[in-house]
């Protein structure tokens, strides 16, 4: 049974001009240690899927699923008291901008100490201790001198550190990471990413890893679910879905990329994520879609897990067949 | 810290100037002078009274009489009253502990309603509490405080003749003050009711008095909540599962004091101008009411005096916040 079990996971938010539908369906599965990334451009509901999960949107968010089952329990309509214990102990979360997500009020050994406070029953000694050997274990020098340092006295990369050991103060056996390295510069970066990475396999910590850098995924991620617009598009391995994507859309965010990019300009792919107001009545992607064709205009069809389950009339990289075959019958089924 | 301080108090050096050219020149551009006043219905022999105001020294000219008036607050001779004879810091520090008294409830209760109402209206965006707190406070702001103050004499006093119309405590009662402070000195002199009727006394000024603060406090501490509940380390305290009381009490509240602390700071000059209003409704024998009868004495000593006096506590108060400022927001070093 994996760790983490999301079925068909619906967000809405009541605006003025109606109800946005942020997440639209999503299934989401994480295994016990295992790396998962979630990619998507911006507004594809990536982040707004975790913090319902984590019971962080604001009141107005309308959330429902079938189920959403954590370590074997069912998290919907479970109690506030209880999983505010699961919250922070067992499942926790770091996010895109460290320096604002500390409280600028109090001392990073406070805001660590709380977690501890909050979920373990330590004393004040063993808060410290503890409070001292999270901070080394991110590599933070100096970690008893820090613990009296409050936030704007630290750098984006030393914020993130700290989110990090208080985060894992309590070993969650989930992490959830919003881009987490998006805020820093390049190489903070990379020694965030291999801070997380190395954590997850100490501790045997699932991560799931919230991010729209193609390069963050091939080197962090085991298996990666791709959003587009609230919804899940494609779920793979890291290893096939860069050597064979199945939706357009992820094919097409791979040869976005600068690596693979062999012609003067770099391919971008036309148009933008549809809002509110523009939302196709068929597949999402299909004004987007270089291989869309009638049947595209009345809905998308949910693949099997051969075809990474893609949710796309069109899949691409089908067994026995071909980008060139695959437009032959969009062809026949347009005429016809 | 040092430095600081000695920076804010080079500060109120001007302020003072000012403060003094202010409170010495306004209270002679009003006609009459105070011996035509002392001298009432009785019609005074112009030559008796140019003796007295020789005198007093208020026939010399202007500038010489300000140079005087500011040689002698420089050796800390704040002159005499003309009407009681006494040193204005006598009587100044004689009448303070009644205002300072009414000052600090109608302030404690300002921020004992305020913050707290403020706080919900901010979390409850949008319900009918919060509607009710925003119009409240809309009206409470805006209403003249003469007018609010004999409105609840009228239905506090007079229908439902619940309070005293007027004064500190109830004559009945007579003991040598010890603080100066009503409350305190009823309680020590053992006398059976006396505090009560101490308190009977207070609630309706303090109450009055604290409107303005109240508004202003409670507008302050929603706005300021609102913006820090939508803050990344509101969001980050919920990840951690804290209760939301730790949340919105700790987290949060903890940054929204922060602007709170200067208002609070700002109003202690409001609660002074409020005073004078206050006390001459209520007949309180603070300073408020000592300078407005001062006024229409034409008691200059007490009015320059009794101005400078005031604009030093404000301007002390003010620095005090400042310092505290420091201490409340870990980003602001005085150093």
């Amino acid at each position: 049974m994996p760790l983490l079990d999301i079925e068909n996971l619906t967000v809405e938010f009541q605006t003025a001009g109606g109800v946005f539908r942020a997440v639209d369906g999503v299934s989401l599965y994480c295994e016990k240690g295992e790396i998962l990334s979630i990619v998507g451009e911006s507004g594809s509901g990536k982040s707004v899927a975790m913090l319902a999960l984590m019971g962080l949107l604001p009141w107005t968010a309308m959330v429902t699923a079938d189920r959403m089952i954590f370590d074997g329990r069912e998290l919907l309509g479970m109690s506030p008291e209880k999983k505010r214990k699961i919250v922070g102990r067992e499942m926790a979360m770091i996010f895109q901008e460290p320096m604002s997500s500390l409280n600028p009020c109090f001392t990073v050994g406070f805001q660590i100490k709380e977690m501890l406070r909050q979920h373990t029953d330590m004393n004040r000694a063993q808060r410290q201790e503890r409070a001292i050997e999270l901070l080394a274990s991110v590599g933070i020098p100096a970690p008893k001198e820090r613990l009296s340092v409050f936030p704007h006295q630290l750098s984006g990369g030393m914020s993130q550190r700290v989110m990090i050991a208080m985060a894992t103060a309590c070993q969650p056996k989930l992490l959830i990471a919003d881009e987490p390295s998006t805020a820093l510069d390049v190489t903070i970066q990379a020694q965030i990413l291999d801070l997380l990475r190395s954590f997850a396999h100490e501790h045997g910590m699932a991560l799931i890893l919230i991010t729209h850098d193609m390069g963050v995924v091939a080197e962090m991620a085991e298996r990666v679910q791709v959003q587009y617009a609230g919804q899940k598009v494609e779920e793979q391995n890291v290893v096939d879905l860069f050597t064979h994507p199945h939706h357009p859309y992820t094919a097409a965010l791979l040869s976005a990329l600068p690596e693979r990019a062999n012609a003067r300009r770099l391919p971008s792919i036309p148009g933008v994520v549809p809002g509110q107001y523009d939302r196709p009545p068929g597949c999402l992607f299909e004004p987007r879609c270089s291989f869309a064709t009638e049947i595209c205009r009345q809905g998308a069809k949910r693949q099997g897990s051969g075809l990474g389950h893609a949710l796309c009339n069109h899949p691409l990289n089908g067994p026995g067949d071909d980008a060139g075959e695959q437009k032959q019958r969009n062809k026949a089924g347009a005429t016809s | 810290m040092l430095k600081f301080l000695l920076s804010r108090l080079a500060v109120l050096i001007p302020t003072f100037l000012g403060v003094s050219i202010i409170a010495f020149s306004f209270i002679r551009l009003l006609p009459g002078d105070p011996v035509m006043l002392m001298s009432g219905e009785r019609v005074m022999a112009p030559e008796r009274h140019a003796e007295i105001m020789h005198e007093l020294g208020y026939d010399r000219p202007l500038p010489v009489q300000y140079l005087d008036y500011l040689g002698g607050v420089l050796t800390g001779d704040f002159g005499k009253s003309v009407v009681t004879k006494r040193p204005v810091v006598d009587d100044f520090f004689k009448l303070f502990p009644a205002t300072l008294e009414l000052s600090l409830c109608a302030i404690i209760i300002a921020v004992v309603l305020g913050i707290p109402a403020g706080v919900l209206a901010a979390v409850k965006r949008g319900s009918f509490f919060d509607q009710t707190v925003t119009g409240a406070a809309l009206v409470g702001y805006s209403m003249p405080i003469f007018w609010w103050g004999l409105l609840l004499i009228i239905v506090f006093s007079g229908v439902l003749q619940w309070t005293p119309v007027s004064g500190r405590i109830s004559l009945l009662y007579f003991f040598k003050p010890v603080t100066g402070f009503m409350l305190i000195d009823s309680l020590l002199s053992g006398q059976k009711g006396a505090f009560a009727s101490a308190v009977n006394h207070l609630i309706l000024p303090a109450i009055v008095l604290a409107t303005i603060p109240l508004a202003v406090i409670a507008r302050q501490t929603r706005s300021a909540m609102l913006e820090v509940l939508g803050e990344d380390y509101v969001r980050t305290a919920r990840a951690k599962g804290l209760s939301p009381l730790r949340v919105v009490g700790l987290h949060a509240l903890r940054n929204a004091l922060i602007p709170v602390i200067t208002t609070v700071g700002l109003q202690v000059g409001v609660l002074m101008a409020g005073a004078i209003l206050t006390e001459t409704i209520f007949s309180w024998p603070g300073i408020g009411k000592w300078m407005v009868d001062s006024v229409s004495r034409r008691d200059y000593p007490v009015i320059q005096s009794g101005l400078l006096i005031i604009a030093g506590i404000i301007m002390m108060v003010n620095l005090i916040v400042d310092v505290l400022y420091g201490l409340v927001n870990p980003r602001i070093s005085h150093d």
